[in-house]
Order: C-alpha cells, then sequence, then structure tokens
C-alpha cells in the first residue's frame, strides 16, 4: 500500500503547518478554551439592567450597529445573546462537575463489592429508563424550578457514561499486579485509591467532564425552552428563543436564527476540546 | 425457533417491567410530593374557598397524610388503573394519555422509519465510499445535528416552511372553527409533516454515523478480503457481505433510541403545537397537574421499555449467530 500523505493531513494545516499533531492540539484546546473563557468573562460585565429598552428602533433587522437586530422592545439581541451564552456556559459548568461528582461516588461505591454493583447498576437502569427531558422536568419542579432546579436536573441524568468507563477502568486498575502487590504489603484501601487509582483516572475524569459539557448546555436551553428551567427574566438562551415563538409569524426570524446559532457554535466548541483531549489521552485512536 | 424459550424470556421481561414501574412511580410521586406544588391550590384555582371548604378538600385529598401513606395509596390506585383525574381537561388521566399518545405515536413512529432508513441508507454510503465528499457530507451532517438542540432546528423549519413559504400552518393542530373529531385525514397529515419531518432529520445522524462505522469495521475483517480476492466488488460486494451482517446491529441501535424519541417529541409538539403526549406533558407541568404528569412518566417508562426489550428480542433470538450458539450449548 502506498503512504498516502495527503490522508494523514489535518483539516487545520493550513492554520498551524508543520507542527506535530501534538503541539496542534494543544494548541486547538488553549485557542478554543481561551475564546470560551472570553465569552464567560465578557457576559459577566454585562449588566442586565444596562440592555436598554428603546421602543423607536424595535424590531428592526439585523444591521451594522446591531449585528443580531432587536426585539420588540427595542432591546439589543447581540447583547442578550452574549449574556444568555455565558449563563447557559456556567450551568453547564456547574452541571458537568456535580454530574462528574455524582459519576466518581458511584464508580468507586460498584467496586465496594458484589451487592454495591448490584445496587449501582439498578440505579443506572432507572436512569434510562425515563426520557431525560422528562426526568428534568420533574426534578425541576420538585426543587420548585429556577437555577438550582435546572442544575441538579442536568447532572442528575448525565453520569451514566462517565460511570459506566471510571467503573471499567477501576475494575481493570484492581486486577493489575502492582495493587495485589500493594494490598499484601499490607497498604490500606484509602491508600491505593489515592496512589494507584487516583493518578490514572485523573485524565478520564477531566475528559468526561468536558464531554458533559455541550449535553447539558442542550439539555438546560431546552428545559429552559419548555418553561421549567431558569426564570423569564434571565436572558438564558432557551427564554430568549421562547420568547421570539411569538414573533416568529411576523417575520422576525433574527429573533430565533441567531441566537440558537450561537448556541450550535459554542456546543461545537466544546465538542472541539473534548475530541482533541481525547486524542491527547489515547494517542492509539488518534487516527481515525 | 424456541417458543418456550421466548415465553420465558417475555415472562421475565414482564417481571422487570412491573419493578421498574413500581420503583418509577415511587420515585416520581416521592418527587411531586416533596416539591412546594399545593394540590389543593392547583384544584381550586383562582376560585375563593371558605375555609371549612379547604379543610374538606385537604382530607379528601389527603395533604396531611404522612408520605410512606401516601406513597403506599398512590400504588394501590396504580394497581386498580386508576391514575386519578387530571386537573386540566378534568377526564380520567388514562383517557387523555390514551388520546394523546395515538396522536404522537403516529408522530414518533413515522420519524422513527423514515430517519431509520434514510440513516441507514447515508451509512452505507458513507461507508462504501468511504473519503469521497459524500462521506465527508454525512459526518459533518451528522456532527452538526448531534451539536443542535432540536427545538431550534423545529423553528428554523417552521420559519422556512411555515412563515416564509406558507406550505405549512403556523401550529394549530386542528383548523379554526373545527372539532378534533371532524378533521379530515389530509387536513390531519398537513400538520403532521413537519414535525415528522424534523425529528427525522435529528435521528438521521446517529443511524448514519453508527452504521458507516460499523460497514468500516465489517470491511477490513477476512471474508470480506476474501471476497474481494475473488472478485467481488462494488455494490453487489456490499448487499452480500456488508449489509448482512450490519442491518441487524443498526436495527437493534434503533429500537435502543426510544427514549431519544420521545425527548425529541416533547420539544417538537411544543415548537408546532402538535398536540400530542409531549404538549401535554408540558402543559401538565406548567400548570401543575400532577396526575397528568405522573401518568405521562409511566406511559413514557412503558415506551422506553418497550424499545429496549424488542433490542433484546432481536439480539437474542434473530441472530442467527446467536441463535445458533444458544442452540448448540443446550
Amino acid at each position: 500500500m502506498s503512504f498516502d500523505k495527503e490522508r494523514f493531513k489535518s483539516p487545520y494545516s493550513f492554520l498551524f503547518g508543520s507542527m506535530n499533531l501534538r503541539t496542534k492540539t494543544l494548541l486547538i484546546i488553549s485557542l478554543v478554551g481561551l475564546i470560551l473563557f472570553a465569552i464567560v468573562v465578557n457576559s459577566l460585565f454585562i449588566n442586565v439592567d444596562n440592555i436598554t429598552t428603546n421602543f423607536s428602533i424595535k424590531n428592526s433587522q439585523p444591521s451594522l450597529q446591531h449585528p443580531f437586530g432587536t426585539d420588540w422592545m427595542g432591546r439589543d439581541m447581540f447583547i442578550r445573546t452574549m449574556k444568555g451564552l455565558g449563563l447557559s456556559v456556567i450551568i453547564g459548568a456547574m452541571a458537568s462537575i456535580l454530574s462528574t461528582m455524582i459519576a466518581i461516588f458511584l464508580a468507586l461505591s460498584s467496586t465496594l463489592g458484589k451487592y454495591f454493583d448490584h445496587c449501582v447498576s439498578g440505579v443506572t437502569n432507572l436512569f434510562l429508563s425515563i426520557p431525560h427531558i422528562l426526568l428534568i422536568i420533574l426534578i425541576s419542579i420538585s426543587l420548585g424550578g429556577g437555577i438550582i432546579g435546572v442544575v441538579v436536573g442536568v447532572s442528575l441524568t448525565h453520569w451514566i457514561p462517565l460511570t459506566r468507563v471510571l467503573r471499567a477502568e477501576i475494575k481493570q486498575i484492581n486486577t493489575s499486579t502492582y495493587v495485589k502487590l500493594s494490598k499484601n504489603f499490607g497498604r490500606t484501601k484509602w491508600w491505593i485509591a489515592k496512589n494507584h487509582l487516583l493518578p490514572l483516572l485523573i485524565p478520564q475524569i477531566v475528559l468526561g467532564t468536558i464531554l458533559i459539557f455541550p449535553h447539558a448546555i442542550m439539555h438546560e436551553a431546552s428545559v429552559t425552552f419548555l418553561g421549567f428551567g431558569l426564570s423569564p427574566h434571565e436572558p438564558a438562551i432557551g427564554i430568549i428563543l421562547s420568547e421570539s415563538m411569538k414573533y416568529l409569524s411576523n417575520g422576525a426570524w433574527w429573533l430565533a436564527f441567531f441566537p440558537g446559532l450561537s448556541l450550535l457554535i459554542i456546543v461545537l466548541l466544546f465538542d472541539l476540546i473534548g475530541d482533541n483531549l481525547q486524542r491527547l489521552l489515547d494517542p492509539t485512536q488518534a487516527n481515525e | 425457533m424456541n417458543y418456550k424459550k421466548i415465553f420465558k424470556f417475555l415472562g421475565f421481561k414482564f417481571g422487570t417491567l412491573i419493578i421498574l414501574l413500581i420503583a418509577v412511580s415511587t420515585i416520581s410521586f416521592i418527587l411531586v410530593e416533596i416539591s412546594p406544588i399545593d394540590p389543593v391550590r392547583t384544584y381550586i384555582g383562582e376560585m375563593s374557598v371558605s375555609q371549612e371548604k379547604l379543610t374538606n378538600l385537604n382530607e379528601y385529598w389527603g395533604v396531611d397524610q404522612p408520605l410512606h401513606v401516601k406513597v403506599v395509596n398512590w400504588l394501590g390506585n396504580l394497581a386498580n388503573g386508576n391514575l386519578g383525574t387530571s386537573l386540566i381537561y378534568r377526564t380520567p388521566v388514562t383517557e387523555v394519555i390514551g388520546e394523546r399518545f395515538s396522536a404522537s405515536f403516529m408522530l414518533m413512529f413515522t420519524s422513527w422509519l423514515l430517519s431509520g432508513i434514510l440513516g441507514f441508507f447515508l451509512g452505507v454510503l458513507a461507508g462504501f465510499k468511504r473519503g469521497s465528499w459524500i462521506d465527508k457530507g454525512v459526518k459533518i451532517y451528522s456532527y452538526i445535528i448531534y451539536s443542535t438542540p432540536v427545538f431550534w432546528i423545529a423553528l428554523i423549519l417552521l420559519m422556512i416552511f411555515s412563515v416564509q413559504l406558507g406550505w405549512f400552518p403556523t401550529g394549530l393542530a386542528v383548523p379554526i372553527g373545527k372539532t378534533a373529531g371532524n378533521v379530515t385525514f389530509v387536513e390531519w397529515l398537513h400538520r403532521l409533516i413537519l414535525p415528522a419531518f424534523t425529528l427525522s432529520i435529528t435521528g438521521i445522524a446517529q443511524i448514519a454515523l453508527f452504521t458507516r462505522s460499523k460497514l468500516v469495521e465489517v470491511s477490513s475483517l477476512d471474508y470480506f478480503f476474501f471476497a474481494k480476492a475473488r472478485g467481488e466488488k462494488g455494490w453487489s460486494l456490499i448487499k452480500r457481505h456488508g449489509i448482512r451482517n450490519i442491518l441487524l446491529p443498526a436495527v437493534t441501535l434503533q429500537f435502543l433510541s426510544f427514549s431519544e424519541l420521545f425527548g425529541g417529541t416533547i420539544l417538537v409538539e411544543q415548537v408546532f403545537s402538535y398536540p400530542g403526549i409531549g404538549q401535554a406533558a408540558v402543559t401538565a407541568g406548567l400548570q401543575s397537574d400532577i396526575p397528568l404528569l405522573l401518568g405521562i412518566v409511566l406511559i413514557s417508562t412503558i415506551f422506553v421499555f418497550c424499545g429496549n426489550s424488542m433490542a433484546d428480542l432481536i439480539y437474542k433470538f434473530v441472530d442467527p449467530r446467536i441463535r445458533e450458539s444458544e442452540a448448540n450449548e443446550f
């Protein structure tokens, strides 16, 4: 078989020239991370009260002055969308971290013994048996809605894949000879967990958290769109989109198009980080 | 076919379903019970009621009973097939769900079938022409659809086809001036197309990517190389040695996607105002119609369970390899 150089070229080769894959991957991760960080910091400086209502420019089409147009109260949609994106990333971060903690806890407890393992797989099956959106709605109602309801709801529905990965990983490490040796030397379970398990699990945990992110953001937006998430005063993307429904029939397409597109881009950026990180951690799959 | 084994399998599945339903209904009941919703307040609505009547209602609804008594009562009612009365529609929950679910079922079934066939076809094409523009197109499409909220796609399609082009009505499943009973088939179909289309184009992504990677996997196996060495090529090679081996896993995957299908339906129905189970769930949740919401949770659990069991059934009894290896065991 001839060596096909073209095949091994990354799609970003025009950007990074002759760098090796590792450097490129790291560069992509840090660049994308920087963009996301900038979005969050930027949104923190936007004060919602400063988004002025100006009825003289209400329902105006996208222009240079208002790139995303204005809504029925003359508010600039670009600023509102930016604020909403920051909110989405923050909520996504909270939900992913909480979800990861649940995953670590359940994965660790499933390896304690056969009985615990059965319990964890029972809980997993239970959570897989209800459509996620419906479960988030239930949890959100139970907690009285608002930001806590969404964060808890989303994190309680997204721990399953990471738990499975961690559980398999822990089982594999536990059967290795050096762990058995440590046991025979009389090391405690806690010592083994801290010194043998944790260093090997940390990359998986970080990757798992980032892979939860896009799903968490999308589910938050969906639940908020349905009316169970953030309160209507917050300029979340879900709220913006559900408000836009009323004005679609008047032809105000920009109210729904740009906020949704921005959300899509944010989700794609998180996917990009996740994919590249996966390549760094698992070089055998890097050429897939 | 071993019918005895199938019956045993079905019996086991039925038992699992019963246990699952008890667990799900208990947990969802406790979840709404600890919520700040007051069922009596919801029932009364805006009416003004005397204190005496309020006490009577509290007693009737059993508000002051301890939690475990309430749970046992609720499970007892469920066992008798009594899911309570919907507070919004003022009819038994089972009736509301029956009507709404049949509307949603048509929507879900259409898009399920459509996305399955189209997704499989696209996946085979992409895997067959690996590296070509078709392959790249399918991959990019799938990745983008994966990262897009379903309801936004629905909104975009609504804007293009209903508002700009005017091909389909914006929302309202029943034309103005008509009751739900006497809608003609064509009118109803007219309103089904756009929601079903939305659900289909989102469903395609998963099955297409899966089929593609399966075909790539299969085409690196020895028997595939041998067939190539014998001089088979092109479409007949794919048909004889590729599709036969990837069809079953693909169908299984499609059955496993019932949960996402239901979730997508909730969002799509909300955007298109399609009068199905998803819209009922959202309305029930927003207006604190707890009996209806709990009923919908149960029906969705059964729905998802059926999909998973079908996948299991196919895996265990249809795949000739597994069937034969099991026959040899006994």
